[in-house]
């Protein structure tokens, strides 16, 4: 569903991608793992559009995003096809970022009304059953000021739901919360992995890693070291770097 | 809120604003010729300065709103020989030719010295009134005698006027300038300048009824007040003419000018002989003369001053609020062309005096061919260098919101208009209400400076009227506490805003 083809991207002068590629079938559950900087929150980043790359191309079902270098990059097609994908695709940030200003039942049917035209009493009876999912159906008309972090990541997952994506991106869902409440996180994310969503989750929570994704892929420094499956990359690895990387997070 | 309202309203605002000041601006296309115009309206609109206050005209004490003095007597004489009404226009008399030229009114009358600078930008009657220039001193005073004992001397004169001409020409006289009549008297009791140097019958007037001060030397500089009308009416000035002389034929004018004291002194230079110097003191009224009672006539037309200042403020603040927000979209978000222009705007009207923006709106536009009515030209000046500064505060507010909420709303799929509009405006205006009720209250205050294009608000009705009753404290207690009553409900209101608003989030 989601084809990233020879990736270039640098910062200013200093290159981070060179050329990755990676596959991610429909209903495949995929963690990103490796060192801060690595690239995995910013490979995430370039599949919805938040980050430009200089070359190669990002397809998402069928949707093309091509470089800033490419002949066939047109500012107006690309923006036409970020929104297109921004469509399909949910994404679910480390900072949760929920709009201070909304009440909870808001902050999830803020964009189906506005962007999908849906009426205000479906989209709150979406937002409704979403909140349900997540246990937090109490909770919707506070504020995000009043919600826990754990409180806040699950809104924020039901705000992404709430678009009905066909995939779902998570950029280190839990690095900002108290370990109290990471448990409460990552059984939402388990339980929509469970329904078949197609997801990608970048992540430090190794355990959770382990669990619940069907592949692993170890990125260290802009390039895929190894990728495999579970049982592959945590008991297994191939490659020294990942053995390396592994043993200073699993005790 | 649906989708459009928000950018709809304040658009709304806007043409609100500007339909006003269109519907505001003055009609100064009707009339080729003046006479003809005054004759058909049955109007005859006359440009003074209460300000410059008695004996030429200021307002009663005894029924403040109602003017009184020589020339508006000289004015409703003319008036009923031309078969009409006469219409007053307050304007400030540093400007009142330029007024002239703009057409706010007919002619202007108001002790209006007939020298050959003026006669190059108006036209001018026969002279109505001889006038000589006049020496105060303190009646304690024994140093200047003469006008040579003026040298090297503080010297308070009258801005644009005869007497400070002569001064200047004197050389080595300190010459401290003043817009009204009241304030050189002033200074010299309180020995801040050393002698008052002005035209007689403003001499006579505020210097006569006051022990502490005295008249000396023999009065100098004769020369002659004219109506002033603008450089095309021959016609009128020749009616005008015909007028002045049958008024002095019939001893009218003579009439009027012995009511104020004024005819010897004036014509036959008769001023400083006891006989005269009775009479004047019985004649005409006293300045301190119930100043105290008075206080609460006056309320009345402070509050029509205070109406005007809440009209305009208002206004422009509306006008400030709406093309600030533009500004500041145009800065963050245009291309290169839209930004320039934004950034451009900001740092003129920011870096340039709000008091020389309003004389161009006023008095520089009508050369080409934009003549703004005095409230528009206020409205439009308070509200377009207000802007400059809202815009500001605006992107201050939307800078301060993390990028986080942008991305979020981008990847929920909206539009980055959709995402300016409803997630990031919303929380930035949140932040920017503090300072910009600041900035209101401070507008508030800055309106006194419309007074400079023919506007009387609050602060101007004060100043008219304090130095009418020479009642500065009293009056300056009243106009204080008025400027407070309409500002601190603001603050009011601005703090309870603030607090509903920061209580959706109050655990963040």
């Amino acid at each position: 569903m989601i084809e990233i083809h020879n990736l270039f991207k640098q910062y200013g002068k200093q290159p981070l991608f060179k050329g990755l590629h990676l596959n991610i079938a429909k209903g495949s559950v995929v963690t990103l793992i490796g060192p801060s900087g690595s690239g995995k929150s910013t490979l995430l980043r370039c599949i919805n559009g938040l980050e430009t790359f200089q070359d190669g191309y990002i397809s998402v079902d069928g949707q093309k995003l091509h470089g800033v270098n490419e002949h066939s990059y047109r500012k107006e097609q690309e923006d036409h096809t970020v929104r297109n994908i921004r469509r399909k695709v949910g994404m679910v940030f480390q900072q949760f970022n929920l709009f201070p200003h909304m009440t909870v039942l808001h902050n999830i049917t803020e964009s189906p009304t506005h962007v999908l035209g849906i009426s205000q009493s479906e989209a709150e009876s979406i937002a409704i059953s979403l909140l349900q999912k997540v246990h937090l159906e109490e909770k919707a008309h506070s504020y995000p000021g009043q919600l826990s972090g754990g409180e806040q990541q699950r809104v924020a997952i039901a705000r992404a739901l709430a678009m009905k994506p066909e995939a779902m991106l998570f950029d280190e869902p839990t690095s900002s919360l108290d370990p109290e409440m990471i448990e409460e996180v990552l059984a939402v994310i388990k339980d929509l992995v469970s329904e078949g969503m197609t997801t990608v989750i970048a992540t430090h929570e190794m355990v959770f890693a382990r669990d619940v994704s069907r592949h692993v892929v170890f990125l260290e420094k802009g390039e895929i070291v190894e990728q495999g499956s579970p049982k592959d990359i945590f008991y297994n690895p191939i490659n020294d770097r990942t053995w390396a990387f592994l043993s200073r997070f699993m005790k | 809120m649906n989708n459009k309202l928000f950018f709809t309203r304040i658009i709304f605002l806007l043409q609100i604003c500007l339909s006003i000041i269109y519907f505001s601006s003055t009609n100064s296309f009707a009339y080729q010729n003046t006479l003809e115009k005054i004759k058909d309206s049955g109007v005859l609109i006359w440009g003074f300065d209460a300000e410059g206050g008695a004996p030429y005209v200021f307002h009663d004490l005894k029924h403040p709103p109602k003017l009184i003095g020589f020339e508006v007597e000289i004015v409703e004489a003319i008036a009923r020989e031309l078969g009409v009404k006469v219409q007053s226009f307050q304007n400030a008399w540093d400007s009142i030719l330029l007024s002239l030229q703009r057409k706010d009114f007919d002619i202007a009358m108001n002790g209006i010295e007939i020298t050959p600078d003026r006669k190059q930008s108006v036209l001018f009657t026969r002279p109505y009134y001889v006038y000589t220039e006049q020496i105060v001193v303190r009646a304690s005073d024994n140093r200047i005698n003469q006008l040579e004992d003026l040298h090297g001397k503080k010297v308070g004169t009258l801005y644009n006027t005869e007497a400070k001409r002569m001064l200047e020409e004197m050389g080595e006289v300190a010459v401290n300038i003043y817009s009204g009549q009241v304030e050189p008297f002033k200074d010299l009791s309180l020995n801040r300048i050393d002698a008052v140097f002005v035209d007689l019958p403003i001499a006579s007037y505020y210097a006569m009824p006051n022990p502490q001060l005295r008249l000396v030397g023999k009065p100098v500089g004769e020369g002659y007040y004219g109506i002033a009308v603008r450089k095309e009416d021959t016609a009128l000035t020749e009616e005008l003419n015909k007028i002045i002389e049958k008024l002095l034929r019939t001893g009218e004018l003579k009439k009027i000018y012995g009511r104020w004291g004024l005819w010897n002194t004036a014509q036959e230079k008769l001023f400083l002989h006891e006989e005269f110097l009775q009479k004047y003191t019985e004649n005409f009224p006293s300045v301190s003369e119930n100043a105290s009672s008075t206080v609460i006539k006056f309320l009345p037309t402070l509050l029509k001053g205070a109406m005007v200042t809440v009209g305009i403020s208002i206004l422009s603040m509306m006008l400030a609020v709406g093309l600030g927000l533009i500004l500041a979209i145009m800065r963050l978000y245009g291309n290169t062309w839209l930004q320039r222009i934004s950034t451009a705007y900001i740092e003129i009207y920011r870096g340039t005096p709000l008091l020389i923006q309003l004389y161009i709106l006023y008095y520089g536009l009508p050369n080409i061919g934009i003549t703004l009515s005095a409230f528009a030209a206020a409205v439009l000046g308070l509200g377009m260098n207000y802007a400059a500064y809202e815009a500001e505060i605006y992107r201050a507010g939307i800078q301060s919101i993390s990028k986080g909420q942008t991305e979020a709303a981008l990847s929920l799929g909206m539009s980055k208009r959709l995402t300016l509009r409803r997630i990031i405006l919303p929380q930035a205006l949140r932040i920017a209400i503090p300072p910009m009720t600041n900035d209101f209250i401070a507008l508030f205050k800055d309106s006194s400076l419309v007074s400079v294009i023919a506007i009387v608000e609050l602060t101007k009705c004060y100043s008219i009227l304090a130095s009418a009753s020479m009642n500065f404290f009293k009056l300056g207690i009243i106009t204080a506490f008025l400027y407070f009553c309409m500002s601190y409900p603001l603050s009011l209101y601005a703090r309870k805003l603030e607090r509903k608003l920061r209580s959706h989030d109050r655990n963040s």
